[in-house]
């Protein structure tokens, strides 16, 4: 098993450590802002454990994925909100 | 047929499965994560390996999103959905954080305490990081001994109990040795690092993530720059799944001293039935696994250490009770329903919780109120409402999927 | 002791917009709830404002309704969310299509614009419904709304008018008024009955509940534009045995979708029954492959008032001292919720109503 995952966040490519969360990726490719509430506000991951819904993001054209309960494939297409 | 069917492989979670599949039961635990431990022992710790028995049949990746007597319904990662038949039921669902709202809390970059510490486990990177740790709770002394240990500059645990609280649970401590000496262990993981007592945070900062933080202890108030804000004020039973199977609940899951609910057949243990801790998760998973396998005397034997352990929950739980200063910290425009961006203004402008929910569709949101739900319930008393299926967000297709073979007599619509 | 002109038991969508109307010709009125006002079918329901054309009586009654929300519409806080995205009635093969051109008639007839779509048109109007469908009927004025809130604003307009609202408070209507479960009462000259499916009905027009079920996404905008239902919705609303299950979504102004609908008699309680929530999501992922794929995050029922007509009960109730009746809206509550609340003050005052009222009398049954 290799030890760094590649996927794309917002097109660009991120390698990450293997088992790493999606949401791990996200931060290193250095955005805090994972999606924009209701009102457009920036949010981000807080209870890290899969029951606040903060940390969503789209993977593979999936929206309203969970990043910090996904572990990272290789290829994988992820996208924040703007 | 499973015999006994536990949810949640966390540390009460796998002890019931080692006792009921040691008494000889046929036993599958079924947990969401990608690998067993729950929150404490998240990533697969070692100590996993010690307490998951090699005749137990693990389901990772499934979420339990229905449940009745008789059997349960799990949506597993690959989409798939299963509903599993048993004769007994033990829900080990372990706790989630309590966020108290407060201005800034928002922010990207604040987080739950123990949610931060899930994150790094998940390879957050968070060397160097300034951090600061706030809320409630032992978790927060863990916590910040953990980020010290990966590389965090850890700036302060802001701990809102204050010192003669403590000091009195330092009391308790003295007629527990063993629990004496993990403190005493904590404690000096985090030497350097100042624990302020009577300490929390009233505002977070930053235009679009985390800049700063401003406390508050006694009449001192400061601000203090950080890029993560790890902030839990205690943790809250996941009673979810009870509610809906009928269990009474109280401070948690009601149980006997068997670990049985007032559901025949369905037990619980650990955090579900009341925050306790991990030593007391792990007896009380062992009775429930024993009870629910039919070996009452195995489960006896452990019964004077549950009640030591139980002791010793309650002093922690009155030591770290929340102070009511906490229920003035959100203002108006500070958001309670986090899905649905109600703030506090509008809520507390309605008569009940249900009106608020129905005028402004707080806690309609994808969390289903288990953020909010538990501030509300710190700041205005109010008690969640009925549970209904599905417990977690499912995808139409799974709900489809799910007893899709039933025969019904009427027509549909036309065909 | 506070006389009433008015006394209403109900402070959902119906009764809200009555004592509005009371309120406004004058009429001093207290509305009882005994839960959360708006709290019962009002939002349990899919908040739709629909002109529909099951017989002459409920065209003319939705027609008349919609109207007044449309007037209304200038005056709505924004939380009641009035979005006008249209309904468009799906046929799924040539015989429909057949159906939709006699709907469109009957429809013009009564002077309601609407649109045949074909094929193409179709799925340029909704691209995620599943391409083998006929065409369908674009009835371009149709509406949603948030009904908790509208429910909300009609009873802070009756309550600046004058009228008093009790919202927790369970009661039972008597020949003079209005008494509490606290023993207080409430003395009135007329009494109305607006609880919906709890209320009494008259000889012959039993109101029976009819339980739906409804599940919400995540949000997904644009994902569906219109409400969208099947042509047999009308089957399965008119019969009156046995469940059914029959296509109906709706987007919410949030982007999330909504989806119903069934209907059962004789379910009592409240719960989520999975066999029937299976049916009608497996009918809605039939005309939406794609709804498979979308996260549903809550389910929940609520209870329609039927009648054995289909038609509401507005007006007197047979043999019983000035007690009217406001109920068995069925799945037409929102929306005919207005017109009720006109031809019930019209009845009181002597006015002349807008549209025929023998349609919808309590009385009109004649064994």
């Amino acid at each position: 098993m290799p030890d760094t995952v590649t996927i794309t966040v917002n097109g660009a490519g991120i390698g990450v450590p293997a088992g790493a969360m999606v949401s791990t990726a996200v931060a290193m490719a250095g955005i805090a802002m994972f999606r924009r509430s209701v009102t457009g506000e920036p949010r981000g991951p807080l209870c890290g454990m899969g029951i606040c819904f903060e940390c969503r993001v789209s993977i593979n054209g999936q929206a309203h994925q969970r990043s910090c309960q996904i572990p990272c494939e290789p290829g994988m297409e992820v996208r924040t909100d703007d | 047929m499973i015999d006994v069917a536990v949810v949640g492989a966390g540390p009460a979670g796998l002890a019931a499965a080692r006792s009921a599949a040691e008494s000889g039961a046929a036993v599958t635990i079924i947990d969401e994560n990608v690998q067993p431990g729950g929150q404490i022992w998240r990533g697969g710790a070692a100590e996993c390996k010690s307490w998951l028995h090699e005749k137990v049949r693990l389901v990772h990746g499934a979420r339990v999103f229905d449940a009745h007597l008789g059997f349960i319904a799990i949506e597993c990662a690959d989409g798939k959905v299963e509903e599993l038949e048993y004769r007994s039921l033990i829900l080990a669902t372990g706790a989630r954080e309590r966020f108290l709202p407060f201005p800034g809390w928002t922010l990207p970059n604040v987080m739950g305490a123990g949610g931060l510490q899930a994150l790094a486990k998940g390879a957050l990177p968070i060397a160097e990081k300034k951090v600061v740790v706030a809320g409630s709770g032992p978790l927060l002394l863990a916590v910040g001994s953990y980020l010290r240990e990966h590389g965090a500059e850890v700036r302060l645990v802001a701990e809102q109990a204050g010192r003669s609280s403590l000091l009195r649970f330092g009391l308790a401590l003295t007629r527990s040795p063993n629990k004496a000496r993990q403190a005493a262990r904590l404690r000096a993981s985090l030497r350097g690092i100042p624990y302020q007592t009577g300490c929390w945070p009233l505002a977070a900062h930053g235009s679009e993530k985390l800049e700063s933080v401003t406390l508050r202890r006694g009449s001192r108030t400061w601000t203090e720059p950080c890029d993560y804000l790890a902030c839990g004020f205690g943790l809250v039973p996941n009673t979810e799944l009870a509610a809906l199977l009928g269990c009474r609940i109280e401070e948690g899951v009601a149980v006997d001293e068997h670990q049985r609910t007032s559901v025949p057949g369905v037990y619980s243990a650990g955090e579900a039935t009341g925050i306790g801790g991990l030593d007391l998760s792990l007896i009380e998973g062992e009775i429930a696994g024993f009870a629910a396998a039919g070996r009452e005397e195995d489960a006896r034997r452990r019964f004077a250490d549950r009640d030591s352990h139980r002791r010793f929950a309650n002093a922690l739980e009155k030591a770290f009770a929340l102070r009511s200063e906490l229920q003035k910290l959100p203002q108006d425009s500070t958001m309670i329903c986090r899905c649905e961006d109600v703030t506090w203004g509008r809520v507390r402008a309605c008569q009940s919780w249900r009106e608020a929910k129905l005028q402004t569709r707080c806690g309609m949101g994808p969390c289903q109120g288990r953020v909010c739900g538990a501030a509300l319930e710190f700041l205005l008393g109010s008690k969640a409402e009925s549970v209904r299926p599905p417990v977690f967000p499912v995808r139409i297709g799974s709900l489809v999927r799910y007893r899709a073979d039933e025969k019904e007599t009427a027509t549909d619509g036309h065909r | 002791m506070r006389v009433y002109d008015v006394a209403i038991a109900g402070g959902g969508i119906v009764g809200a917009a009555c004592a509005a109307e009371c309120a406004a010709a004058g009429l001093k009125v207290v509305v009882v709830e005994a839960g959360v006002a708006g709290g019962g079918a009002t939002a349990a329901g899919m908040g739709h404002l629909v002109v529909m054309d099951d017989s002459p009586a409920q065209l003319a009654l939705t027609a008349y309704s919609c109207r007044l929300w449309a007037e209304l519409r200038p005056a709505l806080p924004a939380e009641v969310e009035y979005a006008t995205c249209g309904t468009i009635w799906l046929a799924a093969d040539e015989k429909e299509m057949a159906e939709v051109r006699r709907k469109k008639c009957v429809y013009e007839a009564a002077g309601v614009p609407t649109e045949i779509l074909g094929l193409q048109e179709l799925a340029e109007a909704e691209p995620s419904l599943r391409p083998d469908l006929a065409g369908g009927l674009l009835m371009a004025s149709d509406a949603v709304i948030y009904p908790p809130c509208a429910a909300r604003y009609l009873l802070d307009r009756a309550r600046a008018q004058g009228a008093s609202v009790l919202s927790g408070f369970a009661a039972d209507l008597t020949n003079d008024g209005i008494r509490l479960r606290d023993g207080s009462f409430l003395a009135a000259g007329f009494k109305v009955d607006a609880t919906g499916a709890w209320a009494q009905g008259a000889p012959g027009l039993e109101i029976r509940k009819r339980k739906g079920h409804l599940v919400i996404t995540d949000r997904y905008p644009g994902y569906v534009r219109h409400q969208l239902v099947e042509l047999g919705y009308l089957k399965s609303a008119h019969s009156s045995t046995g469940d059914s299950v029959a296509f109906n979504v709706q987007p919410r102004k949030t982007g999330q979708v909504l989806i119903g609908s069934s209907r059962q008699y004789g379910a009592e309680d409240a719960s989520v029954e999975q066999p029937i929530l299976q049916r009608m999501l497996q009918r809605a992922v039939e005309y939406m492959p794609g709804l498979a794929n979308l996260s549903a995050i809550r389910a929940w029922t609520g209870f329609r008032a039927a009648t054995p007509d289909k038609l509401p009960l507005i007006g007197p109730a047979p043999g019983r001292q000035r007690l009217y009746l406001a109920t068995g809206h069925e799945g037409l509550g929102i929306t005919t919720s207005l017109a009720t609340a006109k031809l019930l003050v019209d009845q009181f005052l002597g006015r002349t109503p807008a549209i025929p009222i023998e349609p919808y009398l309590p009385s009109r049954h004649r064994a």
